[in-house]
């Protein structure tokens, strides 16, 4: 047993072991720190880069009908009374507000700040020409949505540089319901030091550097023509977002917001950031980016090995949240014949065959069967065996591997990620009295 | 208006006639009720037959896709790879046609050259170690979509008219004779008559339906073929199974792809066909017994094709159902001027085309000979964007000021724009559908999730097309990509499928939005 003593006394010991650093893992670890507990996090660069910065909690349904809520929480009702087996069923609201405005105020501490429309959704332009309803909506993004209400004559300005982001797109989409909506696609070349086509985040540090929002400014002048408001693609700075909004407002005489990009989503990097750095200080231990790929059940604990060959880490825990996410975060793994959960070889809740995985229209208002597979959970939130009772005592699951939910139509992603977090945290909470307990303000 | 021929149908029979036609002087009209190759035409392994696949059950077929092999290579380089093709036999599989199969190809006249396993492994690494007998064959990759955008580029140049998105819907007879046929536009319902001298039903699966509109049965047998993209180049070399034709038995290099195919299935209607989780299944299981690899690839796409066959006496099987082709002369039918080619094969389009104009020349009293097995066919800008390494070459030329659109394929912007130039300047209609099959647009691993809305902002933003409406063209671009993708999404690919929807659902709520607005809850009051 050489070996195993070996990798015992090498293993990291926490009380909770996190897998996953999207967002619900890091909403799980950041309420596993507060509540005092030990914690360990593994994963691989979560769904964030391609967040768009936006927190939904609740926006359509029945999505068949697709039916836009304006009240989320009536609709967080809605859906818990028509899909008994949504992971919002087994939560009381309270909870899930609660464990948003906990995240919102960690974000807020960490100079993110989000801003919301009372307890209600706000509409909000999208990259593409549409919109959505959204809840807490990021402050760099917020005169956007109020533009949008009102109306107002508004500029989107694109950067030919950043090619995912075409301000003619944005415009043509919405101009029949927004006429005052005009565009400009401007070249940054002749007047920021960048290259030919860049990824958002290498626009959003070069935002940062001294001149280049003067130089922006004098770019976007002679373009405002009676504009009141003017979007621009979310790169406008890494750290010191609100300081450059803050100067292009002023300068501008205008209101300026940003619009979210497709990856690399600025937006969803500030996210990465803040949770990275304020989680490394509040003590949580970051294996990043590893995956686990293999586990022990030993003494009642996990041993959790974090990464392969001689790089390979161990993470000794007592319980474990597994927040993997679904096929793009190989959190569930689709064979030809069946879905798997390819880590404790969960049972995952699926149609009976691939024929039935996908509808025939992408579009599909009814959304496909195949976004709602995922793990089946006892209301502590732990994945169930193929007894139907929890596959082990302290794994909890969280996030979108769970099932029967579909976030991508039901626009409840981010509200999901983080109640769910959330719950699994206080499950394991309940089970078992934290070693230090730090007193919460 | 008037025309000398028209003909009926934009896939690469009616795409292959125009040019023998127009190359005889005579004025022609295209009518496709969609777009080029959109149906059989476009949907097929690109396979540029030996003849060594009909060589026992149809030595005619075979002799003459040898025949138009050899030409086609010679006239139309540039639609061609020359991979040279292998048959190859397994354990189990059937030793009779094994050793049957080099005598078969010398009566065709087929060459035909055995290899020994050995050799047949170098060749080819990813052949099974379970392969029993190999031989090397002339078979070869042929683009349809750029052989008929080639074919009829050159018509168009020596006067040819091509009316896309219109459908025939009568014929008006006098005298034994069709006097003016009906047209009308699909988008814009907009009717038009023409009157022609000859008519020429080259409707693929749809010449049945053509030809009752003038009064005349043509009983027609649908077989549907499906066929599957892998996410690279399998093998060098078109590999055929070695033994009665069945499912799942050639592989096809297509560019950076490879091509596996078919089934045969028998259907009722030749519309709205789309390939089956268990088609896709059944092939990837039949084609992983001659190459071990196609079990565990990734393949990123689906599609399936309808072969229009002629029903002549009892058809048991679809693959017995000869694939040479017929001309019916509806002369004997009491029509004149109207003939049907109801079916046939990619290798022989030219020589049906020949045939076919020999007989509508006699008819109109032209003398000019046929041309189009010499003169060979010039290589424009109509179709050379569907080539799959271009982009990529003409990107490292000039890319300083060029964004990439298709990261997958690799197409740049300024490419998309000679395509939309192109279709402008024959009149066409601009949409990513469009664009879509006159390049590699769309057609990478991620299936148009990044080009796709690249490629339309750049169309809103040229401004151009002054009544383009980006977010349905994407919704019809889209929902054109799925259909080929939802039977192979495992794996990588429903991670991929999963990102797709993570943006166009998740991100921009496009299931909902079609115009901008999001339909809201009445009973709540917005109160910003």
């Amino acid at each position: 047993m050489v070996t195993s003593m070996t990798t015992k006394d090498a293993a990291t010991t926490c009380d909770l072991a996190i897998i996953g650093c999207g967002l619900s893992g890091m909403a799980a670890a950041l309420f596993a720190v507060e509540k005092g507990f030990s914690v360990a996090q593994a994963g691989v660069s979560g769904g964030m880069i391609f967040a768009t910065g936006l927190l939904d909690v609740m926006g359509t349904h029945p999505i068949e009908t697709g039916h836009g809520w304006v009240d989320p929480w009536a609709a967080v009702d809605a859906v818990s009374e028509d899909i008994p087996d949504h992971p919002y069923a087994r939560m009381k609201p309270e909870i899930i507000k609660e464990s948003i405005a906990s995240v919102i105020s960690f974000l807020g501490k960490n100079d993110l700040p989000y801003v919301k429309n009372g307890e209600l959704n706000s509409e909000i332009l999208t990259l593409l020409g549409t919109s959505k309803f959204s809840y807490y909506i990021p402050q760099t993004m917020w005169e956007g949505v109020r533009a949008l209400k009102k109306k107002r004559p508004c500029l989107i300005v694109g950067f030919e540089e950043l090619k995912d982001f075409n301000a003619a797109q944005i415009v043509g989409g919405l101009t029949r319901r927004w006429p005052g909506l005009r565009w400009k696609n401007i070249c940054l070349r002749d007047t920021i030091n960048v290259s030919s086509f860049v990824s958002g985040d290498i626009l959003a540090r070069d935002m940062e550097m001294p001149g280049n929002v003067k130089n922006l400014v004098r770019r976007i002048g002679p373009h405002l023509n009676g504009a009141e408001a003017v979007g621009l693609p979310a790169v406008l700075g890494m750290k010191r977002h609100r300081k450059i909004i803050e100067t292009l407002s002023r300068e501008l005489g205008v209101k300026v917001f940003e619009i979210p990009t497709t990856p690399l989503s600025v937006p969803g990097l500030r996210l990465i950031e803040v949770f990275t750095e304020g989680l490394a200080e509040r003590g949580v231990r970051q294996f990043f980016p590893e995956r686990i790929v293999s586990w022990k059940n030993t003494d009642g604990a996990f041993l959790l090995a974090a990464g392969r060959g001689t790089g390979k880490k161990w993470i000794r825990s007592e319980g474990v949240i597994l927040a993997t996410g679904r096929f793009w975060a190989h959190g569930l793994r689709a064979d030809r014949d069946k879905i798997r959960e390819p880590l404790f070889d969960l049972p995952v809740h699926q149609p009976e065959k691939r024929a039935f995985w996908h509808r025939e229209d992408f579009l599909d208002l009814r959304g496909h069967p195949v976004n709602r597979a995922g793990l089946s959970i006892d209301d502590q939130f732990r994945p169930l065996n193929r007894a139907g009772i929890p596959a082990f005592e302290k794994l909890f699951a969280a996030g979108s591997i769970l099932a029967h939910q579909d976030w991508m139509r039901m626009k409840c992603g981010s509200g999901l990620a983080i109640s769910s977090a959330y719950a699994a945290v206080t499950a394991f909470s309940n089970m078992k009295a934290p070693h230090r307990k730090i007193p919460r303000n | 208006m008037r025309t000398q021929a028209l003909i009926i149908g934009g896939g690469v029979t009616g795409a292959g006639l125009s040019r023998d036609l127009a190359l005889r002087g005579v004025r022609v009209l295209v009518v496709e009720q969609r777009d080029i190759n959109a149906g059989a035409s476009g949907r097929n392994h690109g396979l540029l037959h030996s003849g060594g696949r009909y060589v026992s059950t149809d030595p005619g077929a075979a002799k003459e896709c040898h025949q138009e092999n050899e030409i086609l290579k010679r006239v139309a380089p540039h639609c061609i790879e020359d991979t040279g093709g292998l048959f190859v036999a397994v354990e189990g599989d059937d030793e009779t046609y094994v050793s049957d199969f080099p005598h078969l190809c010398r009566q065709c006249g087929i060459p035909c050259e055995m290899l020994d396993l050995e050799e047949a492994e170098n060749l080819e690494p990813a052949l099974s170690s379970k392969m029993i007998a190999a031989y090397r064959v002339d078979d070869g990759a042929i683009d349809p979509f750029r052989l008929s955008l080639e074919n009829i580029a050159q018509a168009q140049e020596l006067g040819a008219t091509l009316l896309r998105d219109t459908k025939v819907v009568g014929f008006e007879k006098e005298n034994r004779q069709i006097k003016r046929v009906q047209l009308f536009h699909m988008h814009t319902g907009q009717k038009t008559v023409v009157e022609a001298e000859q008519v020429i039903n080259a409707a693929g699966p749809w010449v049945g339906e053509v030809a009752a509109l003038a009064g005349i049965g043509i009983e027609m047998l649908y077989s549907k073929g499906t066929l599957l993209v892998t996410a690279h180049r399998v093998t060098d070399h078109v590999v055929n199974r070695l033994r009665n034709p069945g499912d799942g038995d050639i592989l096809v290099p297509g560019g950076t792809v490879s091509l596996l195919g078919t089934t045969s299935v028998r259907i009722d209607s030749p519309d709205l066909i789309t390939p089956t989780v268990e088609e896709v299944d059944l092939i990837v299981n039949e084609g992983s017994q001659m190459i071990p690899t196609l079990k565990g690839i990734r393949y990123f796409r689906s599609y399936a094709g309808v072969r229009p066959l002629l029903k002549v006496g009892s058809n048991l099987d679809d693959r017995s159902v000869s694939r040479g082709f017929a001309l019916l002369d509806h002369a004997r039918d009491g029509l004149e001027n109207f003939a049907t080619i109801p079916s046939g094969k990619l290798t022989t389009f030219r020589f049906m085309a020949e045939k076919t104009a020999d007989l509508i020349c006699e008819k109109l009293g032209v003398h000019a000979p046929c041309s189009t097995r010499t003169e060979s066919l010039p290589d424009s800008s109509s179709g050379k964007w569907t080539e799959p390494a271009l982009g990529a070459k003409h990107w490292f030329n000039h890319h300083a000021k060029d964004p990439i659109l298709c990261d997958c394929e690799m197409v740049p912007e300024s490419a998309v724009k000679s395509v939309v130039n192109a279709i402008i300047e024959k009149g066409g209609d601009v949409n990513l559908l469009s664009i879509g099959v006159r390049s590699r647009v769309g057609k990478g691993v991620c299936q148009g999730t990044f080009c796709g809305k690249r490629v339309s902002a750049l169309l809103e933003e040229s401004g151009e097309i002054g009544s383009y409406d980006g977010l349905i063209d994407i919704r019809r671009f889209l929902q054109g990509r799925w259909s080929g993708e939802r039977p192979v999404l495992w794996h990588a690919q429903i991670m991929q499928a999963e990102l797709k929807e993570a943006f166009y659902c998740g991100a921009f709520n496009l299931e909902v939005v079609s115009d901008g607005h999001i339909h809201d809850d009445k009973r709540c009051g917005n109160n910003l």
